[in-house]
């Protein structure tokens, strides 16, 4: 075990990756010599050369085209976006073809050795362009897997995974957090499996589920709702698509509430999802309605940024409110 | 324009480099004019007028990154070493032309008088900022000065210009719109797509690429394989032209020919700046990961404002005295604006949800109902909005 950030995480897990199988290629704006703007691909380029791992022109639509091609071929790109914002010039390449590529050939070719890692969420003074969660205009397109982790354990073991799946993943990885989540990690290669929530604190009372950053903020409200006598159930989705129905029902059916938290807007955000479904399989089990405790339908803002994160106290509001139904 | 007509017989390519542009250059940095140099109108009014916002501009810039450093500042970002082009360019303008910045661009603002206390609002956030609050500093907009407000997402402002720029000429105004851009952003598609647009449709338009040699960490080298940006625009169909950035009687020379074929011939036109970026890439940046220092000092030899004064100088339109009032002069009013801007409150809480909408729909409206409950509970942990001062 070593203690590492959840910077040096990722750093880990893509050394791990390049080093066991030489198809796998990593490259984005600024990767090379300087490792990213958050310094992920750090000394990559020193150990297996600028063939795999360098800088690409400033085109992020470019750089997710390149890696579909790069992944028809056989070749197992790991591209980075620099900011989760700056997805968006890319959006094509990634809906129309990276999603699609398998089902529109018939399984002739398929991009499933894509992975797009990308920083993303607010609490960092980044105003709108800077803070975005974007993971639900992904959700809303078959196929293509989603992955959030929340420290740097969950990140190497799912980031492994994710660049060993069959399929095209999304890895958003939590800004916030990146340096102030430390933690034991192993050394030696290991995976995480996508599509299986964890749960991280047993309860009775009530679910709270959450993803990534987010995962901090929701373990200090149910800290605070301990003290008032609710013992909350904490689960970390982990993977957005697919997400894991099975754990999430049977801890609602046991506890009959549910909060889904996250920073993206609430209206079409991946909380009504999982709202919609809970309710269709828990109804009879549902003592309050489920609630989400999300961002605004707003634009991120910079100044007034802390009254626009769904924070700890908010959520602890909306335990009680839950509880007190 | 037909491309079929000359046919050869031969299977001769053409190279990738043929298309070799040279830099046009007016002042030495000692700050003679080269002899036989083109030289632009200038009177000595307008010259101390460019001077006098390139040097607030690079004093602002050294003001407010050691206020970042200090911590009153989340993030800031230098035009240092660039202020020739920067300014330049807006001198060779009318004022009434649009600018489409990128964000190292603030010469340009403060030739055209926005204020050190407008720049202070913006960059500290409070409610006087136009922008309400709501984007990182350097965002900057002025609608009274034509400056569309920035937008942090590379590229974006190019074909907003071809577009904003046709409506100009639909309009009859003899007026154009100047987009300003990195050597890195112009990889992005949308400069493709808006070059190719504005040559197609014969639009008043005027790219100005800062190509100051690396984006982030990424050396131009590793940006482009062709002989930098302005080859690109001859590829479209419009006329180009590469200049020494830090040169400003060649920024402001070259602006003014290709602002008369924007808006007296409907043909746009492309700059290509030639310069360097001496200062770190922003304030979270640490430019010694991936540059040296012998190369930014061979690049501080050919500083942009000592070339302008050694030109003033020999123009005997300034002196040393007058050299050293204007810098007394500025830092105590940059100083004493930054104090006031962070005494001012915050931007309302209502600045949340304004302006999503032309009206804030129902939804949004209750979403504020519900924040504002809760904050009443919690007023200790919001400080921005507690004691009412953001709550308007
Ligand atoms: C679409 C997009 N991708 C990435 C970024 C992050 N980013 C901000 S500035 C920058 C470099 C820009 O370089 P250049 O255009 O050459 O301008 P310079 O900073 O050198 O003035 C990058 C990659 C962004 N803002 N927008």
């Amino acid at each position: 075990m070593a203690n590492m950030n959840l910077l040096q995480a990722i750093n880990n897990a893509l050394d791990i990756a390049m080093a066991s199988n030489d198809k796998v290629i990593c490259f984005g704006e600024d990767v090379g010599v300087f490792g990213g703007v958050f310094r992920a691909t750090s000394h990559l380029q020193e150990k297996y050369g600028r063939d795999r791992c360098f800088n690409t022109p400033l085109v992020e639509q470019g750089i997710i085209g390149f890696a579909n091609g790069l992944a028809a071929q056989g070749s197992v790109p790991v591209a980075e976006i620099q900011f989760a914002d700056y997805i968006f010039p890319a959006f094509d390449q990634i809906v129309n073809e990276a999603a699609k590529f398998r089902y529109r050939s018939g399984n002739l070719f398929n991009v499933g050795g894509l992975t797009i890692r990308t920083p993303y969420g607010g609490g960092i003074a980044g105003g709108l362009y800077h803070s975005q969660s974007p993971e639900a205009y992904f959700a809303h397109t078959p196929g293509l897997k989603i992955v959030v982790p929340r420290n740097p354990h969950q990140a190497k073991g799912l980031l492994l995974a994710s660049i060993r799946d069959p399929n095209p993943v999304l890895f958003f990885e939590p800004k916030r957090i990146y340096r102030a989540s430390v933690g034991e990690v192993p050394e030696e290669d290991y995976e995480l499996p996508l599509g299986q929530a964890e749960i991280l604190q047993e309860g009775e009372d009530i679910s709270l589920l959450a993803w990534g950053a987010q995962m901090e903020t929701v373990e200090k409200a149910a800290a605070m709702a301990q003290k008032e006598g609710i013992s909350c159930e904490v689960i970390d989705l982990r993977t957005i698509v697919p997400w894991d129905i099975e754990t999430v029902t049977r801890s609602v059916m046991k506890t009959g509430r549910l909060i889904v938290s996250h920073e993206a807007p609430l209206t079409g955000g991946f909380a009504g999802e999982i709202a919609a479904t809970i309710q269709e399989r828990c109804f009879l089990y549902l003592e309050s309605p489920i609630a989400r405790v999300t961002g605004l339908d707003t634009p991120f803002p910079l100044v007034l940024e802390k009254e626009y994160m769904p924070d700890h106290l908010k959520i602890f509001e909306a335990i009680k409110q839950s509880v007190n139904f | 324009m037909d491309t079929q007509e000359r046919t050869i017989n031969t299977p001769d390519f053409t190279a990738g480099d043929a298309l070799q542009i040279a830099t046009y250059q007016v002042l030495a940095q000692d700050g003679t004019v080269i002899p036989g140099a083109v030289v632009p109108e200038l009177d000595e009014a307008q010259a101390l007028k460019i001077y006098r916002a390139m040097v607030f501009t690079r004093v602002l810039d050294e003001r407010m990154l050691a206020a970042q450093r200090q911590g009153r500042l989340s993030f800031y970002l230098q035009s240092t070493g660039e202020e020739a082009t920067t300014v330049g360019f807006a001198a060779a303008l009318d004022d009434s032309d649009m600018i489409m910045a990128q964000y190292r661009e603030q010469g340009a603002l403060a030739y055209r008088g926005f204020s050190v206390e407008q720049f202070m609002n913006q960059l500290f956030g409070n409610d006087l900022d136009y922008g309400k609050g709501r984007q990182m500093p350097i965002h900057y907009g002025s609608k009274d000065l034509h400056y569309m407000t920035i937008s942090s997402p590379l590229a974006t402002q190019i074909p907003q210009a071809t577009g904003y720029a046709y409506g100009q000429k639909l309009a009859g105004n003899k007026a154009c719109t100047v987009t300003v851009f990195g050597e890195g952003a112009a990889s992005e598609g949308d400069f493709h797509a808006a070059l190719n647009m504005a040559a197609v449709l014969k639009v008043p338009v005027i790219f100005l690429c800062r190509n100051n040699g690396y984006a982030i960490s990424t050396p131009s080298s590793e940006q482009f394989a062709s002989d930098g940006v302005a080859p690109r625009a001859v590829g479209y169909g419009m006329k180009s032209i590469r200049i020494d950035g830090n040169d400003v009687l060649a920024v402001v020379k070259a602006m003014q020919k290709a602002r008369k074929l924007a808006v007296e011939q409907n043909e746009p036109v492309l700059v290509e700046a030639m310069s360097y970026r001496l200062a770190a890439h922003s304030s979270s940046d640490d430019p010694s990961g991936y540059r040296n220092k012998a190369e930014e000092d061979k690049w501080r030899a050919k500083d942009p404002i000592l070339r302008m004064k050694n030109w003033l100088l020999k123009q005997a339109w300034w002196d040393e005295a007058q050299e050293k009032q204007l810098y007394e002069s500025i830092r105590p009013q940059v100083l004493e604006a930054m104090k006031r801007a962070q005494q001012r409150p915050s931007p309302p809480l209502e600045a949340l949800i304004t302006d999503v909408y032309d009206r804030p729909p129902a939804q949004l409206e209750a979403q504020l109902e519900a924040l504002r409950s809760h904050l009443d509970k919690y007023p200790e942990a919001y400080p921005k909005s507690a004691g009412g001062a953001a709550r308007g």
